[in-house]
């Protein structure tokens, strides 16, 4: 444990050390020197005006990771049990988790306007579509004696999705979770790039402007530092039920 | 056709049927989407004039250099994390967490740093498809089945043809799973950057588009993007396919 964590701080200074190296060869017109991109994000997290925006960020972020948990592990569970609807939807599901959702920003724009319901919308498909395969194919993968178990006892759809199948592929769910929740908040940001008039991916396109260089990299280390929390968090979760449930 | 494909494609007729319809009865206005068959025809209308051939071909072969780009140097660097479990350990969540970042937010760096211009969403793409290369290039040799490892020392091949000739076949399904997530990734980092600043380019014209309220020639350019990404991501997936059944789904 404890070599993990000197582990941890030497790709800390490594990292620093190289950001360092970058910032000599081209300039603190395109690259700004760590300590005073971490300085400047100290100050940031001071103001008013960053926790405005990303309280805007964290609701739209919010909801649209409900949106997306709730609605893909449905579909996700549906398309399980039924193995031909699954099997209908399958390549399609595929089809819709790679296209460049970027693409549609100019279609959610025009349908949902400048608001948190475009940025919402914008997180919520980035986010489904990978929760839903993970859970369709966890399903997909429960022990039959399972599904047996639950026709013999003759329980509802819904029984059966709450009470065996979602425990029993939780771990794979989880790992739905983990990618589509990255996913959502990459599609809430670029939601509030393209799309908005508050929130953290406004203030970095405010900067982006004005060529604020260690703005842009101030609020993208907090973003990353928040990102891989999260991520973190969810990974400890699934190794957790996967050795516990 | 097998019953299942009969079934999806009449989903699919379903869904744009349902589509045609609601556009046609004003249901969904002009302004919002026009009927697909539109977006059809003004595809058609584009690939007949060629009058965005020249933004279509700077848009695919920045791709291609992306693509290549990202491609090299992720398998370089996830070969070399590979062997440094010590480093990897740690990097791994951020790998993870990389996705979550919009990176395209460093494109005006790049901007300042290349000048506007090729050369400025070459690095953008490679940048956003690097890390899942990385990722799948790791994840492949970690499937490297110890037997396969030890015929390399039993046959006492040197370090360089153990490489070639055992780890990358035994690695194959998942670097081409690298392969198609990286293309699927420098095409996002690509348009993203024509969509905020290019000279040219399908996303600029996209963007363009929709700044002037013609909406037909921005949703037959959204049609001619998503059927060539489809396209493509389809042949790789075809690829990945046949190599796990080769190799077996391990």
């Amino acid at each position: 444990m404890k070599s993990r964590r000197l582990d941890t701080l030497a790709l800390v200074a490594g990292a620093l050390l190289l950001w360092q190296a970058l910032h000599w060869m081209v300039g603190a017109n395109v690259i700004s020197a760590p300590i005073a991109t971490i300085a400047r994000a100290i100050e940031l997290l001071q103001t008013r005006s960053f926790w405005d925006h990303a309280v805007s960020t964290a609701t739209a972020f919010g909801v649209a990771s409900v949106i997306a948990i709730l609605a893909g592990i449905v579909l996700g569970l549906w398309l399980g049990l039924r193995r031909f609807a699954g099997d209908v939807a399958d390549p399609i599901l595929g089809t819709l988790y790679s296209i460049p959702k970027i693409t549609l920003y100019p279609l959610i724009l025009l349908i949902f306007g400048l608001g948190i319901s475009a940025k919402i919308a914008f997180g919520v498909i980035h986010g489904i579509f990978p929760i839903a395969i993970f859970t369709m194919n966890a399903v997909r993968n429960v022990a039959p004696v399972y599904r047996r178990t639950a026709q013999i006892m003759q329980l509802s759809p819904v029984t059966t999705g709450m009470t065996i199948m979602v425990p029993a592929a939780l771990p794979e769910i989880l790992a739905g979770i983990r990618v589509g929740t990255a996913l959502t908040l990459l599609g809430t940001l670029i939601g509030e790039l393209f799309a908005s008039t508050a929130g953290l991916g406004f203030a970095l396109i405010r900067a982006m402007d004005v060529h604020a260089v260690t703005d842009i990299l101030a609020i993208t280390t907090l973003l990353f530092a928040f990102a891989a929390s999260v991520n973190t968090l969810l990974h400890v979760a699934e190794r957790w039920v996967r050795h516990h449930g | 056709m097998t019953k299942v494909g009969v079934a999806r494609l009449a989903f699919v007729v379903i869904v744009f049927s349902a589509l045609e319809l609601l556009c046609r009865l004003g249901i969904i206005t002009r302004v919002t989407m026009i009927p697909p068959s539109e977006m059809v025809t003004s595809l058609w209308d584009i690939v007949e004039s060629g009058r965005f051939n020249s933004d279509i071909s700077f848009t695919f072969f920045n791709v291609v250099a992306a693509a290549v780009v990202a491609i090299g140097i992720g398998f370089l660097l996830g070969a070399g994390l590979h062997s440094l479990p010590r480093l990897r350990r740690p990097l791994e969540p951020l790998l993870s967490a990389y996705y979550a970042i919009p990176t395209f937010v460093f494109y005006p760096l790049l901007i300042v740093a290349f000048g506007v211009g090729r050369t400025a969403l070459v690095v953008m793409g490679s940048m956003f498809g690097v890390v899942a290369m990385i990722v799948n290039t790791t994840l492949g040799l970690d499937h490297v089945p110890p037997a396969v490892e030890r015929t390399g020392s039993v046959l006492k091949l040197d370090v360089l043809r153990q490489l070639i000739l055992l780890r990358l076949p035994a690695a194959a399904p998942h670097l081409v799973t690298g392969v198609k997530l990286a293309v699927a990734y420098s095409i996002i980092g690509i348009v993203a950057g024509e969509f905020i600043l290019a000279t040219a380019g399908i996303g600029k014209r996209v963007s363009f588009a929709y700044d002037n309220f013609d909406n037909r020639t921005m949703y037959g350019l959204l049609l001619l993007l998503l059927v060539a990404v489809m396209l493509v991501n389809g042949a790789l997936s075809a690829w990945e396919r046949r190599l796990h059944r080769r190799f077996g789904q391990r």
